[in-house]
């Protein structure tokens, strides 16, 4: 099954990137009040159904995609 | 005898050379272990993590070294009190492998940095500073895109009641939280730091002081091996 990883830096975590974007978007005239930027990652996992496949996710942004200190993260299962 | 340090090779480490050739320098016989193997040569009696980009940094940097078969050796020599130090990218795969708090984010000013820095050390009572004063400060270079280290706030205070907060810059030059450059576990036998001790161990090539970090490891090593004797 397929599924999708959105991983974000934590609400409060300072993101160098994400500000970098953000005053790049305002030089280019947008009307941004913020920009954060994460990551996405595609899975395709074996599972039989979408609770399995998620379970296992979840796993998987536990010990390796994410890092729980500074990372958020949510799944997303086709 | 010369003390047996081994210093990992991972695909992408590109001071392990550099931490050989200093390690022998003050005397220690530093071999290089591929990433691959899965014990330690025997007899090991500290390990170095040089730094680097392992594995091309992806992800997140030494988040994928981590999983390397090698670790799984250096987790078990830790956790039986070995002696193990992380520069830079070695720092960042200790992090991410657990066996020190926090982890290394990207530089606040998204640069890469690349040039000496003055750092103070907070304690001389561990294995990795016992050749330096309390306080005292020392010039070595950093050469990182990715060496702001982060924790939450309580654990930062946490661990700076404990003194792991065991080196940390004079003038911050990446926005690591507390200013720190260099981490001891609770334990007392796993540090890293970002700057390259390995870089300044000859006054003639800018400052010798990353040497005093080196040898004080090779005098632990030493005083560890006359009290087994």
């Amino acid at each position: 099954m397929k599924a999708t990883v959105l991983v974000r830096p934590k609400e409060g975590i300072l993101d160098p990137q994400g500000q970098a974007v953000e005053q790049s978007l305002r030089k280019l005239g947008f009307d941004v009040e913020q920009a954060r930027v994460g990551r996405v990652v595609d899975v395709e996992v074996a599972a039989s159904n979408a609770e399995e496949a998620r379970t296992k996710v979840e796993e998987m942004c536990k010990q390796l995609l994410a890092n729980p200190l500074i990372e958020s993260f949510e799944i997303e299962v086709a | 005898m010369k003390a047996k340090v081994a210093v990992v090779q991972f695909p992408g480490s590109n001071d392990d050379h550099d931490a050989q050739w200093s390690l022998q320098a003050l005397g220690a016989d530093a071999q290089l272990v591929w990433h691959a193997e899965t014990e330690l040569p025997h007899a090991t009696r500290a390990v170095v993590l040089p730094g680097g980009f392992s594995y091309g940094d992806y992800l997140r940097c030494g988040a994928i070294a981590r999983f390397a078969p090698i670790m799984d050796a250096v987790t078990r020599y830790a956790g039986d009190g070995g002696l193990v130090l992380g520069t830079c990218n070695g720092f960042q795969i200790l992090c991410e492998a657990g066996l020190l708090p926090g982890v290394l984010r990207q530089n606040a000013s998204l640069s890469f940095i690349c040039r000496d820095v003055a750092v103070r050390v907070t304690r001389n009572d561990t294995p990795f500073t016992s050749r330096c004063e309390p306080g005292q400060r020392l010039v070595i270079p950093i050469k990182h895109g990715e060496g702001a280290w982060f924790a939450p706030r309580d654990l930062v205070e946490e661990l700076d009641a404990r003194g792991q907060l065991l080196l940390r810059y004079e003038d911050n030059p990446n926005g690591a939280v507390a200013d720190v450059a260099g981490v001891i576990n609770e334990a007392g036998n796993v540090m890293g730091l970002m700057p390259h001790p390995e870089h300044a161990v000859d006054p003639l090539l800018g400052s010798g002081d990353g040497a005093l970090i080196l040898a004080s490891l090779l005098d632990a090593v030493r005083e560890r091996s006359l009290a087994a004797a």
